[in-house]
């Protein structure tokens, strides 16, 4: 009888204890409206907006908001909203949000989840890119069917996973990720051919610059870790650029010269030319996405 | 104890199991709900919220496997060497509660993060033989299969709940931080419960272990031999020496090559099932698993636990058999349930009686360490043949 009134006052006070700390934690303070427009880790707000997402792009009047909804089972859904953050699409996907993407036009939309085995240490995961076309509507949930030409050969393998897209200028050629057989590619795409062919190895997260010349990406060193390099499209040379702490996200380019990208919580930013120094350009923020047009010369002040 | 009458339903005699297993069952449940809400949510936590990428995450993988081998062993060995299994689980029990509270304090710091889970690991290193090795030393030798089974179904309604429990706290609009706290404190919870409930086997007493064996189990096991040889009481690293033993840990060891981590099936039975389904296949497994794991190790007692177990195993091969015919992924779900119904608590039911009660703990860590290299093994065996076969 002794034991039983420990435990259920135990149980009692711990499940206080939770709920006081559940009502101490809530309501983070709001953030400021930057230029640039970024995730704000603590609330998952999108700054300047009344929207929660785990990842977000915007360009040209077309966002994406990559939301898992919490449930006994989470649902997870590719948001596509018009400029004033209105919902015009939602798609249904499954998995862990990683990557978002939009076209400079606004008409290309792409996004990466990836899908797990039961458990954190099992290893196994496989990776959904999905890319929607908001003119047509056409969608496609997972491109992991483009046909693939590895140096010129045309691959057939079940183990491919694509991740990070990222469109150029005419809304139809898009640089990729591939994975197989233990090996990364860079893949130049062709969206209306619909196929795929590798450029080079150990490219991923390609980011292309607005100029579309160049890709910023991350390139997996002989130590395991992801470093920031720049990749010249007409040349294939690699630079290395001036962050030298492990980056492990998809860059987005802040003007023609200057990339952005989460790092270790924070929204830094470096020279895509190797030069320079790394700045912070917001804390405790991810996904962060370059000013419209309009909002240039604001942002061109915060970079001072 | 409960007191068979013959009023009692069929129900409550297969559920019917000492005391001390009851105790140790309701502590898993309640640290299964606290370790599987955080395995629910850790992916979600460290590609959202930290901002991993799915590759990075992957690596986090075999990092501490060979971590949480080393204490095993070393947990069974300390167990035996002070005849403290309680103590020892306790710690395991504690640490385990303790790294949610480090999984709080790392914030998006990856190494910090990566020793809460090493924590974690230790943990469930140190608390697993201990644990076995109480409910094989509290249960009568011929009720083995049974005492496992009602451990194991407790442990995965806990498992089952963890997870409804995260997303529930998600849903209800708090944060992964909240779900770490919730987590802490159902750990505690179930240390608390530990300490209360669960009686120690501190000293063996092999006498009073013969005069509580019921009649018609066969008085051949180890266990019941009324005086100890001097290196049972002083208890090594080295394997237990029973040759009958020896040959379940072999065999239990070969067959852990063939086995495929269930991450692998899932993935494999990706193309037949819609995709928002995906997180359901581990529910629908460990549905199966808590529903059948009661009337299996029954069936162990009746007929032989190692037949069981090698049945079970052969439900393994008609399974892999199945995933390339492809059917249904609710077949693969129910025999997925049914071998470990089979096999995970049957295993420990039929080497405990053959443990000497003195080494018994680090008997069952030697056995569920080797189980766990090779399945280890295969799982790499089987990753390179998937990439270079694609």
């Amino acid at each position: 009888m002794k034991r039983l009134l420990i435990v259920s006052l135990t149980a009692l006070l711990l499940g206080l204890g939770v709920t006081g700390y559940a009502w101490w934690r809530s309501a983070p303070a709001p953030r400021e409206v930057d230029a640039i427009r970024v995730r704000d880790t603590a609330s998952g707000m999108i700054t300047g907006t009344d929207r929660r997402c785990d990842r977000f792009y915007q360009a040209a009047g077309t966002a994406v908001c990559l939301v898992v909804e919490p449930g006994a089972v989470p649902k997870t859904y590719a948001l596509i909203l018009d400029a004033e953050m209105r919902e015009v699409r939602r798609v249904r996907i499954a998995g862990i949000p990683s990557r978002a993407r939009v076209s400079a036009s606004g008409r290309m939309v792409s996004w990466t989840v990836f899908v797990t085995g039961d458990s954190y240490n099992s290893g196994g995961f496989s990776t959904w890119t999905g890319i929607l076309d908001t003119r047509t509507g056409y969608l496609v949930t997972n491109m992991e069917e483009i046909p693939l030409f590895i140096d010129g050969k045309r691959h057939y393998s079940v183990d491919v996973n694509y991740w990070g897209v990222s469109f150029a200028a005419d809304d139809n050629r898009f640089y990729a990720t591939v994975s197989t057989k233990g090996r990364t590619y860079l893949v130049e795409g062709d969206y209306t051919a619909w196929r795929a062919r590798t450029l080079r190895q150990n490219v991923e997260c390609p980011s292309l610059a607005p100029d579309g010349t160049r890709l910023a990406f991350k390139k997996r060193m002989s130590s395991g870790a992801w470093r920031l390099h720049l990749l010249d499209l007409a040349t294939m040379r690699e630079t290395p650029l001036a962050e030298t702490a492990e980056v492990d996200d998809q860059a987005a380019w802040l003007d023609g010269n200057t990339v952005m990208y989460g790092r270790a919580g924070d929204v830094w930013a470096v020279a895509a030319d190797g030069g320079g120094q790394p700045r912070l350009l917001a804390k405790g923020a991810s996904s962060p996405v370059p000013p419209g047009r309009e909002n240039l010369s604001r942002a061109m002040s915060i970079r001072r | 104890m409960y007191v068979a009458t013959p009023q009692l339903s069929r129900l409550r005699l297969l559920l019917a199991v000492p005391g001390n297993v009851a105790a140790l069952g309701a502590v898993s449940l309640v640290t299964d709900i606290s370790s599987e809400m955080i395995t629910a949510i850790l992916p979600y936590y460290l590609v959202l919220v930290v901002g991993l990428s799915p590759l990075a995450y992957g690596l986090v993988d075999g990092l501490y496997f060979g971590v949480t081998a080393l204490v095993r062993l070393g947990a069974g060995y300390a167990a035996d060497r002070w005849q403290r299994r309680k103590l020892v689980a306790g710690i395991g029990y504690g640490l385990s509660a303790l790294s949610r509270l480090g999984l709080l304090a790392a914030g998006a710091s990856v190494p910090a993060l990566g020793a809460a889970v090493a924590v974690d690991r230790a943990g469930k290193g140190l608390r697993t033989a201990p644990r076995d090795a109480l409910i094989s030393l509290s249960a009568e030798p011929g009720r083995q299969g049974q005492a496992f089974g009602v451990h194991r179904a407790m442990d995965t309604i806990g498992a089952f709940l963890g997870p409804l429990a995260a997303f529930g706290l998600l849903a209800l609009g708090g944060a992964y931080d909240l779900v770490f706290v919730a987590s802490f404190a159902l750990g505690l919870l179930g240390v608390v419960l530990l300490v209360l409930y669960v009686r120690d086997h501190r000293t063996p007493a092999p006498l009073t272990l013969v005069g509580a064996a019921p009649s018609g189990v066969a008085p051949s096991a180890p266990s019941m031999t009324p005086s100890m040889t001097p290196s049972e009481r002083r208890p090594g690293l080295r394997l237990p020496a029973d040759p009958r033993f020896r040959r379940i840990l072999l065999l239990a060891c070969l067959l852990g090559l063939l086995t495929l981590s269930d991450a692998f099936i899932y993935l494999l039975l990706q193309d037949r099932v819609a995709p928002e389904f995906f997180p359901l296949l581990p529910l629908g497994t460990a549905l199966v698993y808590l529903l059948t794991a009661v009337p299996v190790g029954r069936l162990a007692d009746r007929y032989g636990r190692m037949p069981v177990f090698l049945a079970g195993h052969g439900l393994l091969l008609a399974l892999y058999g199945l995933l390339a015919w492809q059917a249904h992924a609710l077949v693969i779900l129910v025999l997925l349930g049914l071998f470990y119904a089979a096999t995970d608590g049957v295993l420990m039911a039929a080497a405990g009686p053959l443990l000497p009660d003195a080494t018994r703990t680090s008997g069952l860590a030697w056995l569920q360490t080797g189980q766990a290299v090779a399945r280890m093994l295969s799982s790499i065996l089987f990753g390179a043949l998937w990439t270079v076969l694609g």
